[in-house]
Order: C-alpha cells, then structure tokens, then sequence
C-alpha cells in the first residue's frame, strides 16, 4: 500500500556542509497493521515521516501510494489521496476553533461522531469544541486534538509522531488503545507509530527501529523487542533517576 | 420605504440586515434618515444641532438591540456625524452600528461618524461596529470614525470593530475614560490590502477604583497597505489594564505598532503584548496535511485571526 524505495535525503547543515539524515531506507506499510519506528532522539524517525506527507523532500528514491509515485505530490494532494500526520508539536492558531480543525481535517464529519472521538481522546466536547487550537491550550490538550485530527479521517495511511509526547500516564494508555482499535486488522489503512513507549512497542504488528538515518533493525516484536528491550529499559531507570544508581 | 438591492447588500455586509428588524433602528443613507423606529425602550431623536442622533436607552432596559446603520451610495458623496449615546442605569443593550460605502464614481466618498457614549452606572452595552467599502477602483473609500466613551460605576461596556475589507484610508479614534469598578473591552480587528492605510489611535483612561480595560486588536496588511496602531493605557487609580495587538503581514505591507502603558498610581497594574509577523509555514503546513491547498490555507488562518 505505502512503499519506500531507496528513500535518501540530504539537508545542508549550519556549517553549510550537506548532511545526510536519511539514508537509503526501503520500507513497506500494508493495511490492517500497526507499525513502530523506534530509535534514539535525532535518528531520523520524524523525517522519515515528514518525507512520506511530503513536508520534507527526499533527493533520491521513491515513494508509493496503492502503486502510484506520490514523488513530484505536494503535501496538499497526498493528503487528498490519503496520508494523514499527527504532528508531533503541532502548531498553534487563533481564531480557530476545535470543531473548525476537525471539520477541516473531515470535512463530511458526522456532528456526533466528531464529539465522541473527541471523547475518546479524554476532552469533553462540550468545553473544548469552541475554544480555540491556540496559546490557551496545554501541550497535553493539543496533543490530543491533533490525534483526533487523525482518527477523524479514514486515512490509507496515518502517521502518529510521537503520540504520547507531553501526555500524562492515564491518557497514554487510553491513546494507545484508540490506535490499537481503531488501525490493527482494519482492512482500509495502516498506523504508522513514531514512539519510545514500552507498552505500544510489543503489541504493533511490525517494530522498525532507526539510528543514523538508516533502519538497523526491523521484524516482529518477538524478533526486535528482546534486542532493544534492555536499551530501553535502562533508558526508563536513567529517566526515573537511575542515574546515580549507575554511577555507584 | 424600500430598498435596493445595493442598498441591502451593503446593509447585509455591515448589520447582518435581511429585512427591517423589529425594535429600535435609524437608517441613515447617503445623509438622509431613511427608516427611523423608536421601541419603548429606546427613543432615537434627532440632535439639537440637527447634525446627527440621540439614542437614549432607558434605565432596566433588558434584552434591547438598537440598529443604527449608515450607508453611502452616491458616488463621490462625504457625510458627517454626530450621534450620542445615553444608556441608562442597569440597562442591558446591544446595538449594532457601521457604515457601508459603494462609490461607483473616480473621486471620494466619506463618512466621518462621531459617536459619543454615556453609560450610566451598572449599565451593560455591546456595541458591534463594521465597515465596509465597494464600488470602483478609482472611487476612494474613506471612513473616520472617532468614539468617545464615558463607562459608569460598575458598567461594563463591549465594542467590537470590523473593517471587513475595501476601505481605502481610515482614521479611527477612540478615547474612553472608565470609572470605578467599570470594564471596557475593546476589540478591533482590521485588514488593509491593495493600497489602503489605516490608523487607530486608541487612549483609554481607568480613572475609578477597580477599573479595569483590555484593548485586543488584530490586524491582517496585505500587498502594499500600511497600518498605524497606537494604544494607550493610563492607569490613574488601583485598576488593571491589558493591550494586545497582534498583526499579520504579507507582501509587500507595512505595520507600525505602538503599545503605551502609562501608570499614574502606584496600585495601577497594566501590561501589554505585541506581536507583528508572517503566517508561519507550520501552520500551513499543518492545514495543507489535512487536504486544503495552500491559497485555502491562507484564507482559513486569515479568517480565523480577524473572527
């Protein structure tokens, strides 16, 4: 359905000198999976997903959509053809409004349907359709809109960029489980999961993890998860303050 | 009387008006009052001086909307002004002003419209003000309206002022004095494109104990437009006062912003955010990753920022 050929992608640095930070990635996404890029800040995970909207353009490669070459598309038309993208911060306007943005991002939306996957992100329609995707909204609250965003539309394919990113511990499980429900086995479209979260990483249908711009592992959770289960585990320990642990 | 259709489309543009409401209204078109309606509640006379209203709103008005638009559609017509407003003690009134012009000729057409306001203590009064311009290229569209409100002990007084789009120079001027316990919230939103120069020159003056006032202003200057906002808070007792102006800019537009904050009381708390600048690219971005063009785009984020 989605295909990644060959993709490379060069930015030229601070210094002015090129850079590459994606390296000749070749991936395929089928419908009715969940898929999980994984890997170390700065690796890539997110311009990989920014080259598949076409936000960013890659310099070599190719990229597929249900067989057609989404190349030369701008980010306009691959969403009209069914790539939808979470931002992973996702930008603030004023004067628009909650209910605008989803109607925006599905324009046929059902009023009832619109309210209750607001709902099902955790936010009470009644106090959030009218307010604003502005200054007076935390990054949790944000956050879950812009997934909203995504799960209103039957996307072929959906990207999350990290979706539990400045979310609290009680939402990220209720997150994790919408996108479980909503993308694994559906025949119409697959997820793709940018996250670190060790709860979602087991249970997606394929784990691909990315350093260096370039994918060095990438199976099963049962092939990958045991390989990078202890990176990430020691991860977690640094973060809850095993820092000092280590150190004795 | 009736009009025509050039008549209710700039009165549609201005007032939201389909038809004659029911209640209070003076229409006045080309310098002539053609519809006036008192309400019991609302008497709407002419001036002593003959150039402009009274609108008096008795004291315990409840849920009274007074429409009091102007409209020009002689070309290369100038009008001017005078209205006063009296609001009664504990009134509650919503009235619905602005001026629409079409100039179909080369020369100028300009309304300058003096509203003054009197708000009487614990009264609370929306007053929502739109101007708009059509007609030809050549014909110049030019609105000056000056406001001056007085808002009572314990009022609270909301204006809201549009200029939709087509007005080619404007001179807004609006100075309050606010008394103790009173609010004032202003809201101007205003966009100049093609040639077109807009000023608002806004002083705001919290005299009384507990007063408090915010000046929220957003503009949008496209293609070769200048804009001037100069905003003054003087705080003259314990009160609290907040300016924001953001702006928007495109092309080839100029933007002068001028936030004032003048305290003349230790107790008086008064601050002030101001921001000029492009659409960012992530929010085009965004709203392009949900299938709108680009050209859409711009429109979406525009049109939210002026609501």
């Amino acid at each position: 359905m989605l295909r990644l050929e060959n993709i490379s992608m060069t930015v030229n640095g601070n210094n002015g000198a090129a850079r590459e930070i994606i390296h000749d990635i070749s991936l395929e996404f089928q419908p009715g999976r969940l898929y999980a890029i994984t890997g170390p800040n700065g690796g890539g995970k997110t311009s990989i997903a920014k080259v598949i909207m076409g936000i960013y353009r890659h310099n070599s490669g190719h990229i597929y959509l249900n067989g057609e070459a989404v190349d030369e598309l701008s980010v306009t038309e691959r969403a009209r053809r069914g790539i939808a993208y979470a931002f992973q911060q996702p930008p603030r306007f004023k004067g628009l409004a909650v209910e605008d943005i989803l109607q925006i991002a599905c324009p046929d939306l059902d009023p009832l349907e619109l309210r209750k996957t607001l709902r099902d992100v955790g936010l009470c329609p009644e106090d959030y359709l009218e307010r604003d995707v502005g200054p007076g909204l935390s990054g949790g609250e944000m956050k879950r809109i812009e997934i909203a965003q995504v799960l209103v539309r039957d996307a072929v394919v959906s990207i999350f960029d990290e979706p539990e990113a400045g979310v609290d511990l009680w939402t990220i499980q209720r997150l994790i489980g919408l996108i479980v429900m909503k993308y694994q086995n559906n025949p119409r479209g697959a997820a793709i999961i940018i996250t670190h979260n060790e709860n979602l990483l087991p249970i997606c249908d394929e784990i691909i993890v990315v350093e260096d711009g370039q994918v060095t592992q990438k199976g099963s959770p049962q092939q990958v998860w045991p390989l990078i289960k202890d990176e990430i585990e020691c991860k977690m320990k640094y973060r809850c303050g095993g820092e000092a642990l280590y150190e004795l | 009387m009736n009009f025509s259709k050039l008549d209710m489309n700039l009165l549609n543009a201005i007032a939201d008006l389909q038809e004659v409401p029911a209640g209070a209204i003076n229409v006045r078109r080309d310098g002539q009052a053609v519809i006036r309606q008192s309400s019991s509640q609302v008497d709407i006379r002419t001036n002593p001086k003959n150039n402009g209203l009274v609108v008096e709103v008795k004291p315990g008005t409840r849920d009274e909307t007074v429409h009091i638009p102007v409209i020009l559609t002689r070309a290369d017509f100038q009008d001017k002004v005078f209205n006063t407003f009296i609001i009664g003690e504990d009134a509650e009134v919503t009235i619905i002003a602005g001026c629409g012009i079409h100039n179909a000729g080369h020369g100028e057409s300009r309304h300058d419209g003096i509203h003054e306001f009197v708000v009487a203590d614990n009264a609370r009064v929306k007053y929502v003000e739109k101007h708009y311009g059509e007609g030809s290229d050549q014909g110049k569209k030019v609105l000056n309206p000056t406001t001056i409100v007085r808002v009572g002990k314990g009022a609270s007084v909301e204006m809201e002022m549009f200029q939709i789009r087509g007005v080619d120079d404007t001179v807004r001027s609006t100075i309050a004095h606010v008394e103790a316990g009173g609010n004032l919230k202003l809201l101007e939103r205003l966009m100049t494109h093609g040639k077109q120069n807009a000023e608002s020159l806004i002083e705001i003056n919290i005299e009384g104990e507990n007063g408090t006032a915010q000046i929220l202003s957003r503009s949008v200057a496209r293609d070769d437009s200048t804009q001037l906002f100069k905003a003054s808070l003087v705080g003259k007792n314990q009160c609290y006062g907040h300016v924001e102006c953001d702006a928007i800019i495109m092309d080839s537009a100029r933007i002068k912003s001028v936030p004032q904050l003048v305290a003349e009381d230790a107790r008086a708390e008064l601050t002030h955010e101001a921001a000029i600048g492009r659409i960012a690219g992530e929010q085009l971005t965004k709203l392009m990753s949900l299938g709108l063009s680009e050209q859409e785009a711009v429109d979406t984020i525009l049109e939210g920022f002026l609501r």
